[in-house]
């Protein structure tokens, strides 16, 4: 610890602190631009100047350590100023040669409202400029279908260079020329390939860099702000939704260092046009094999004269990938009343809920992964599953000390890793030891097995679970203190369903046996689009987008997106978070548990809770873990053990790659157009890199 | 200085190949360094890249020098586009000529050289003469002040020029026999002009 006076006050930080952090320490703000906590320093923005005491002129403080300032002449601890004359000639001075070149045009940026510059201009500027010349000209650069250029504005503080190199691991962002002249492309204006573009706008202090998709959309203070959690993957990112009226205008990241710290991927920032397109805003019945509008009434008929003529055994629901917990649970007491059993959750099919909840979460966490120092992964691709997780994975690769090997398909991951192979048969080699990457797996302090959810889809899935449980046993993964087997999901409902007991576990069929001809009579999609429902079953398609399970249902009830219903999510690591409505459905449309339950009543098998809260009372009674918010009930050695005792003899087969497409996953951003342009330039990109 | 953007396409060739000889000597730069660190070679490869180029560096020589260092193109495209030693454009074939015009070499007629330039290359800098043996620029003091003014063509500078003394350097490099590199007017390297003036005796 190194003692400071900071503005008369004295201060104990650690020696590693630079004199920025220490003085944000000693509750002195200290204005910047190039420095943000989670890239290296830069220094070439000078805003952050304070002063030293004995030193000759102001230092740029996030450039400079604690263990690198003198003490006073008696041994004194060095002093700092924050508000000094100096200091503030200092700033008026650096903010006045940054607005040299910095067009006046707040009133069309659409950075105005929420830009650094714009406030710290405010703050620490003047009123006027001494510069009478011409100011500075910089064509505007392509960067993609996602961010906007207005190449005047930039200030050169290269945080997006930084990012794209440092966190999006795409170093594809640069500063050509000096000077006066610098500026800010890509190499002969590519698009960015980076799924986690979208940041660069967050992370621009000015208007240079702005979203494409919401350009001259609207302005910040005009909207209303939410806070909720994405369901575009199963890492479960924080949110703000932006909503003007009932319309969502965009979607920002939240800080929440133990998800998403603060990067969202693009496909959570920009799925926003996906929620307007596409909608299923009325009930509707097919007829003559045609599907024509009805009322809720006339719905709910045709469900209930079906139901009546069948069998309850021969009632399954299969869920989607963006299910909410509430509304399985009311579906699967729904279907309880019938006394069936048929439940599955698209792709859960492998897992068990009876081995308990380590056999199915990221047991590690994904914050974990920063304490780990040996990573295998298996059958799957977090780029495209979690980007934002796989920003994380790349941050702990890059303090060094962290082998990665992958079992699967081979894929750009941004970090270096060992390939060991690509199927099951190197899983078997490994556990047996045949290979060196076993060693370090051993010898690792913290290892991980990560199990892609690709892995586990497999026909063969739960055979690879527990061949790759019991090779976290072996080497010593799982122990007092470390749970090193994980499951990777990458869709937003699997976990919650699997907690909630919605599976096949119960006796009934899985979604395999659903969806394969003659077993049912009639079958409930909750929003599952990525299956295909037998011929002869009457579908009702509970969801949000005219979709392929819609084109396929016999009812299609109209149901509300994931900003507008407060549903819970359970991550992929079992953490419990409730997304928060920022909007309403559109037209007819209903939150899904209000759905279920006036279905039930239509139905003549009432189900007992008549408000979300009483649902949700249900809920936690059954499974009480759920009502910890934000928190994780985690799995124990136990269940892993459990899970590898299961045994079973995997096929031999490569493992495929579970996301072809990663702006294109479910029915909301298939319905995006900015998911489409994202979708076609980078099968563009692809096809270049083939060549 | 101004905006250094790469030259447009339809002047860039469509590859770009070391030579054996240069190739060697890429390879010996990048062995100097530790490894993970070979892109510190970047600079003196993306030289011998120009001088074999015919003076400029072209788009497709950047992407060689990535690949050859494991570097991103941006990157290397940054250092090209950084340093005003690396032509970005074709430059003359028989001559570039590098025309000092800092405070010095200014008050002793530097001015009339780059008028020179302008009659006899091209009016504007880094355009090619109409024969594209030629080319000009100006550029920020070469450090050879006590012989202004002077130019700097290839490796060599020519020093305490005139109008018609450099004048005669391009005739010189038009037809292939280049004057001798150093003062044009007869003195010593920097020594005064007219002989030495102190020391004489050396007894």
């Amino acid at each position: 610890m190194t003692k400071l006076i900071i503005d008369g006050k004295e201060i104990d930080v650690p020696a590693e602190y630079t004199l920025l952090q220490a003085c944000e320490a000693a509750g002195a703000e200290i204005p910047r631009f190039c420095y943000h906590e989670r890239l290296s320093i830069a220094g070439n923005c000078r805003m952050c100047l304070v002063e030293v005491k004995g030193g000759p002129k102001p230092v740029a403080s996030c450039a400079w350590g604690v263990r690198d300032c003198r003490p006073g002449p008696k041994g004194e601890p060095p002093e700092i100023s924050t508000r000094s004359p100096m200091v503030k000639k200092a700033r008026e001075g650096v903010m006045e040669f940054l607005l040299i070149n910095h067009p006046l045009d707040c009133p069309i940026c659409d950075q105005g409202g929420e830009c650094d510059l714009q406030d710290q201009a405010m703050g620490y500027g003047v009123d006027t400029s001494r510069f009478a010349e011409n100011k500075r000209a910089v064509e505007d650069k392509y960067l993609g279908a996602l961010v906007k250029t207005s190449m005047n504005r930039c200030i050169q503080c290269t945080r997006c260079v930084r990012f794209s190199a440092e966190v999006a691991g795409a170093p594809e962002m640069g500063a050509t020329g000096r000077g006066e002249d610098m500026e800010i492309t890509t190499y002969l204006e590519h698009a960015l390939t980076s799924e986690l573009q979208g940041n660069l706008v967050d992370i621009c202090p000015v208007g240079a860099l702005t979203s494409k998709p919401y350009a001259f959309a609207a302005r910040p203070w005009e909207l209303g702000k939410t806070q909720s959690i994405d369901v575009m993957d199963g890492v479960g990112s924080a949110i703000r939704v932006d909503t003007r009226g009932r319309e969502v205008m965009r979607i920002l990241p939240r800080i929440n260092e133990a998800v998403n710290e603060e990067w969202i991927s693009d496909k959570t920032r920009h799925v926003v046009d996906g929620l307007r397109t596409q909608r299923l805003d009325r009930p509707y019945i097919r007829a003559a094999g045609k599907l024509r509008a009805a009322s809720w009434p006339e719905a709910f008929a045709a469900i209930a004269a079906k139901a009546a003529r069948t069998d309850g055994k021969r009632i399954g629901a299969i869920a989607g990938d963006l299910a909410g917990v509430e509304e399985m649970f009311a579906l699967k007491d729904l279907l309880a009343k019938f006394g069936s059993a048929n439940l599955a959750v698209q792709g859960g099919d492998a897992f068990d809920p009876a081995l308990g909840r380590g056999s199915y979460i990221f047991n590690p966490t994904l914050a974990g992964v920063e304490q780990a120092d040996a990573l295998l992964i298996i059958g799957a691709n977090p780029r495209k599953e979690a980007a934002v997780f796989n920003a994380r994975i790349r941050k702990r690769w890059r303090t060094g000390g962290f082998k990665v090997g992958v079992i699967g398909a081979k894929a750009d991951l941004t970090y270096d890793y060992d390939h060991l192979g690509a199927g099951t048969e190197t899983l078997s080699d490994l556990a047996a030891g045949k290979h060196s990457f076993m060693n370090v797996l051993k010898n690792a302090k913290n290892p991980i097995i990560l199990v892609g959810a690709g892995a586990a889809t497999r026909h063969d899935g739960a055979a690879i679970l527990a061949a790759a449980a019991k090779l976290a046993l072996d080497i010593g993964a799982v122990k007092d203190g470390w749970n090193g087997f994980g499951v990777l999901h990458e869709t937003a409902s699997r976990v919650g369903a699997l907690d909630i007991g919605f599976s096949a576990s119960g006796g009934g069929l899985n979604a395999a046996q659903m969806t394969t001809f003659g077993t049912l009579d009639l079958l409930f999609l909750l929003g599952a689009d990525e299956i295909n429902a037998p011929d002869g079953t009457f579908v009702v398609y509970i969801g949000t987008h005219g979709d392929r399970g819609a084109h396929r249902a016999d009812v299609i009830l109209p149901a509300a997106a994931y900003t507008e219903k407060s549903a819970i999510y359970v991550n992929t690591e079992g953490r419990v978070q409730m997304t928060g409505r920022a909007a309403f459905p559109p037209g007819e449309a209903r939150e899904d548990w209000a759905i279920i339950r006036a279905l039930s009543e239509a139905l003549g098998k009432k189900l007992s809770y008549d408000s979300l809260s009483a649902l949700r009372q249900a809920v936690f009674k059954a499974v009480p873990h759920l009502i910890r918010l934000d928190q994780i009930e985690a799995g124990s050695a136990d269940q892993i053990k459990k899970l590898a005792g299961k045994g079973g003899s995997p096929e031999k087969a490569p493992f495929k790659p579970l996301v072809d497409d990663f702006y294109l996953t479910n029915p909301i951003a298939r319905a995006s157009a900015v998911m489409a342009e994202c979708s076609r330039l980078a099968s563009g990109h692809m096809l270049t890199a083939a060549e | 200085m101004s905006v250094r953007r790469l030259a447009p396409k339809e002047v860039q060739p469509a590859s770009f190949a070391f030579t054996e000889e240069n190739l060697a000597f890429a390879k010996q730069q990048i062995a100097k360094y530790p490894t993970g660190r070979q892109a510190s070679a970047v600079i003196a490869i993306l030289w011998r890249a120009q001088e074999q180029n015919e003076g400029w560096v072209s788009e497709a020589a950047i992407r060689v020098i990535a690949d050859m260092l494991d570097m991103p193109y941006i990157r290397v495209l940054e250092v090209a586009t950084f340093y005003t030693m690396f032509q970005l454009a074709p430059v003359g074939k028989k001559a570039h000529v590098q025309v000092c015009g800092t405070t010095p070499c200014r008050l002793r007629g530097a001015e009339d050289l780059i008028h020179v330039c302008e009659s006899r290359i091209h009016h504007d800098p880094f355009h090619l003469s109409k024969d594209g043996n030629f080319s000009w620029e100006e550029v920020e003091c070469l450090g050879a002040c006590v012989n202004a003014p002077m130019v700097l063509i290839g490796k060599d500078t020519y020093e305490d020029l005139t109008t018609e003394t450099f004048g005669k350097v391009l005739d010189g490099f038009a037809s292939g026999n280049p004057p001798k590199p150093g003062p044009q007017n007869g003195r010593q390297f920097s020594a005064p002009v007219g002989g030495p003036t102190t020391l004489k005796e050396t007894s």
